[in-house]
């Protein structure tokens, strides 16, 4: 999108983790910018060092070409795609070099501007009064297996220009008042998103099947028009993965939104194996899109029935009791009171517990 | 003895009968809310089958042990996505996969503890994973298919990694029967190649 939003630092951590994942990773050429926590990431990193070329008594640093080639990584990491190179080098322009890199087998990751887009560039100019004068043709860009936008909010950009993350210092106040303007950056956002949009569009090889009559349409819309939302009541247990799963999939079903709570006795200490089977239940609500609520509350009852209040939840999944034992067998049963204490038209299912059935059959 | 001492130590009887029934009432019901101590057995797998070798051999030690199994699906998420965000798609395959080893698993008494872990490779889900779980050892089938599950670089890589007794299954002659996700605990003949060793 524009300097500073991390692009470099997205494209090392990219090459870690391949490395991580066994690839053997180089870096061709990177620009830290004198930005010290992307100096930090290439740590750990093997850099292929930089030749020097002297232009007018002037010492330059640019890629090495040749020394890439003879060290043959599986991946190489080379920033700034758009840059021109120094005269006396193999080629005019670094993504010529990208070329040779790629033709010799190697992989690449690399980093460009949006501005620097060739079709963009005179659109760009137009929006921000600013025409950068290396740029890249968009053929290159479409050769790309992925494209990668790097998104940062004006805001967030502007704010980490002026805690000097981007630019040192003294060149801070000019490249707020010129080019980082809050009107320009929405701009170059804009052109950065469409333009991604337009290479997953032209990348995209399945077909979405036609909509179908417009009865199909509405009765596809239906569950959505109704505004279902599940919560699935779950413990720090692994028994309550299989609760989550069922849960997931009648969301799915629905098209709709999925909760999980648990409601934690006050006091409870958040550590050891419950800590860890918090984290388990957080982390597959990340993958699944769900959202993980902890809610404290002496009540179960209580505790879910706020949060059916508060998220508007239709429906309430939650798992089999054990068999009470005791004074508890004299005690309304957990689904009877969660219709009560929860609004009308709340549904409830329960889950089986594989595990108990198992054990009665024994 | 009066009637009354009698009665007293009727009573008392009857006070240290009922203490002892709730005591022991309480410690079962915090025994059975009581999460496993970590004694744990990792299956990672990829794909929307597992060979049911590596599954029984998994279940068999995991009953031997009293240790939970922990079955880890292990997702892609392509480059331009971020590495967590949600992935409805990948989970779509898992949870059938995690239902029926689950399915296997509780018909032996195993305990089961499923996870789905992401990364830009297979690999690096596993590593993640690595450094996210503690386990006592992981069992993982070697194949020769390629793009079915693991290579044998990401087996040595697995031996010098994992915190952990690494047990890997040398595939065999008869080694072509798949859990798979057409049905709970189905098995399906794979054509194709198979490891002589």
């Amino acid at each position: 999108m524009a300097a500073g939003v991390g692009k470099t630092y997205r494209m090392l951590q990219e090459g870690h983790a391949e490395q991580e994942a066994g690839r053997d990773v180089a870096i061709g050429y990177m620009e830290p910018h004198k930005r010290p926590e992307t100096s930090v990431l290439a740590e750990g990193l093997e850099t292929v060092p930089r030749r020097r070329v002297t232009y007018r008594d002037t010492d330059l640093e640019e890629m090495d070409l040749p020394a890439l080639l003879a060290r043959a990584p599986e991946l190489a990491l080379i920033d700034e795609l758009a840059h021109t190179n120094a005269p006396g080098a193999e080629h005019e322009k670094r993504y010529e070099d990208v070329r040779d890199v790629l033709a010799a087998g190697i992989d690449v990751f690399s980093t460009v501007n949006v501005q620097h887009l060739e079709s963009l560039n005179d659109q760009v100019a137009e929006l921000t009064g600013t025409r950068v004068r290396e740029t890249i043709p968009d053929a290159v860009l479409g050769k790309a297996d992925e494209v990668v936008l790097i998104d940062l909010t004006p805001e967030a950009l502007v704010q980490r220009l002026r805690a000097g993350k981007v630019y040192p210092g003294e060149s801070i106040e000019a490249a707020l008042r010129n080019f980082f303007t809050v009107e320009n950056l929405l701009a170059l956002r804009e052109v950065a998103l469409r333009q991604v949009a337009h290479e997953v569009e032209a990348k995209r090889l399945v077909i979405e099947e036609p909509l179908g009559t417009r009865e199909e349409r509405v009765a596809a819309e239906v569950p959505k028009a109704i505004g279902e939302r599940l919560l699935a009541l779950v413990r720090p247990q692994p028994s309550s993965q299989r609760l989550v799963r069922r849960a997931w999939r009648s969301a799915q079903r629905l098209g709709t939104g999925l909760d999980l709570l648990w409601v934690k006795p006050p006091g409870q200490p958040i550590e050891g194996e419950v800590e860890r089977q918090v984290t388990a239940l957080r982390h597959l609500a990340s993958v699944l899109g769900a959202t993980f609520l902890i809610e404290e509350s002496d009540s179960l009852v209580d505790g879910a029935a706020q949060v059916v209040r508060e998220r508007g939840i239709t429906y309430i999944m939650v798992g089999e009791s054990e068999q009470p034992r005791g004074l508890a067998r004299l005690r309304e049963p957990l689904p009877q009171r969660l219709m009560r204490a929860t609004p009308a038209g709340v549904d409830v299912r329960i889950v089986a517990h594989r595990g108990f059935k198992d054990r009665e059959a024994e | 003895m009066t009637a009354e001492h009698v009665l007293i130590a009727v009573a008392l009887i009857a006070g240290l009968a009922g203490g002892y029934l709730f005591a022991r009432s309480r410690w079962r019901g915090r025994r059975s809310e009581r999460p496993q101590a970590i004694h744990q057995i990792l299956l990672p797998f990829t794909g929307t089958a597992i060979s049911r070798r590596s599954l029984d051999a998994a279940l068999r030690l995991a009953h031997a042990e009293d240790a939970t199994l922990m079955p880890a699906y292990l997702a892609t998420v392509p480059k331009q996505l971020p590495l967590d965000c949600s992935i409805p798609a990948e989970a779509a395959k898992a949870m059938p996969m995690l239902e029926a080893i689950e399915q296997r698993a509780t018909a032996q008494g195993v305990n089961i503890d499923s996870r789905i872990e992401r990364g830009r490779s297979y690999r690096h889900a596993l590593a993640r994973l690595l450094d996210r779980e503690r386990f006592d050892r992981v069992v993982v089938p070697a194949t020769a298919e390629v793009g079915a599950g693991f290579s044998g670089d990401d087996l040595v890589w697995l031996l010098e990694k994992a915190p952990a007794e690494v047990l890997i299954l040398r595939p065999a002659p008869g080694d072509n029967l798949f859990v798979t996700t057409t049905g709970s605990s189905h098995t399906k003949r794979r054509s194709g190649t198979r490891e002589t060793q």
